[in-house]
């Protein structure tokens, strides 16, 4: 039973692979690696890329993706910087092509409302439900406190 | 007192309704992809070579005036082999102008590839370097936008078109653009 079970588990394991949908641009791209000029300028372009989502591989970072579109987009993300390109306008940038998907964090809107508000919403929820059900306790406590007379 | 002895039962239900409809929402296999930023916007200028005669420049404007498909595609591109046959048959039809957007390929790649397999373009442009393809918001092939008279662009598709995809959502994009006219 056990080794059905195992057997179907890595059956699974492998579907993802069986499913190319979506392809990667050109295997030839160059791959060398950013040249940076000085030590300011490659903190900035860390600092930014770790912000941005890459589009292709999308639960990896602009500056952990291998994939070939996020590689062009590194280049692409070094260029307006050193076209004195603010990180903002860099963001909007990618925003209005690729849409809000590309920011980790993205803008306070009606379409993301309870994406920030969410986690507070169901913390104040479950605090209204403890604070419901404690109230309720209440009078047992009381019963309790109230034979306080008795001798240990 | 009663009441509260349903409400674990109740709070598992909305549980259990709320990851339904998650694992329902995720039933589609094109999930991943991102809907396009440039939809309803004005298409981004470009200027770019035509893959069979580079001497000639293409741009939007000259395409401006009626609805055309712009196909992204590349030799390296398993996926567009696969659409290649769904495309070909659509550009048959002549229903629309089927523009090629070769991209990030090897033009002499792609000249093989057309000649392998038939040419369904009507033109086809060549961004070897992939740069025009960031203003579209291009991260794969094949991708293909419908862009109107007026160089707006109505819809995009991620991933290879089926027939189901261009008689589904295509054909109705398009009567729709046509009677706004």
């Amino acid at each position: 039973m056990n080794r059905l079970l195992l057997a179907a588990l890595l059956w699974l394991a492998t579907l993802p692979a069986a499913l190319p949908v979506f392809a990667q641009a050109g295997q030839q791209a160059d791959a060398a690696p950013l040249q940076f000029h000085n030590a300011a300028e490659e903190t900035r372009f860390h600092a930014l890329a770790q912000q941005l989502r890459c589009v292709m591989c999308q639960n990896q970072s602009l500056a952990d993706s291998n994939a070939l579109i996020a590689l062009q987009l590194r280049h692409e993300v070094l260029d307006l910087m050193r076209q004195g390109q603010s990180d903002a306008q860099i963001k909007d940038y990618l925003v209005q092509r690729y849409g809000e998907f590309v920011l980790y964090q993205p803008k306070f809107e009606t379409s993301t409302w309870l994406l920030w508000v969410g986690p507070a919403l169901l913390l104040l929820i479950g605090g209204v439900t403890v604070l419901v059900i404690v109230r309720k306790r209440k009078p047992t406590i009381g019963n309790v406190a109230s034979d306080e007379g008795q001798e240990w | 007192m009663k009441a509260s002895r349903w409400l674990p039962l109740a709070a598992f239900a909305v549980l259990a309704v709320l990851l339904a409809a998650g694992v329902w929402m995720s039933r589609n296999p094109d999930r991943d992809a991102l809907p396009s930023a440039l939809l309803n916007k004005p298409a981004p200028a470009f200027r770019l070579p035509v893959l069979h005669d580079p001497s000639y420049q293409v741009s939007l404007a000259d395409l401006k005036g009626n609805p055309f498909l712009l196909n992204v595609w590349g030799s390296w591109c398993v996926e567009c082999r696969v659409e290649h046959p769904v495309l070909t048959r659509f550009a048959e039809t002549k229903r629309l102008r089927v523009v090629g957007y070769n991209w990030k390929d090897e033009p002499a790649d792609a000249l093989r590839w057309l000649e392998q397999f038939g040419n369904p373009y009507m033109v086809v442009l060549s961004d070897v370097e992939g740069r025009t393809a960031l203003n579209w918001g291009i991260y794969g092939a094949p991708e293909t936008f419908l862009v109107d008279a007026h160089g707006i662009i109505r819809w995009k598709h991620v991933g290879p078109l089926t027939d189901a995809i261009i008689q589904q959502q295509l054909l109705p994009q398009l009567r729709r653009i046509e009677a706004a006219r």
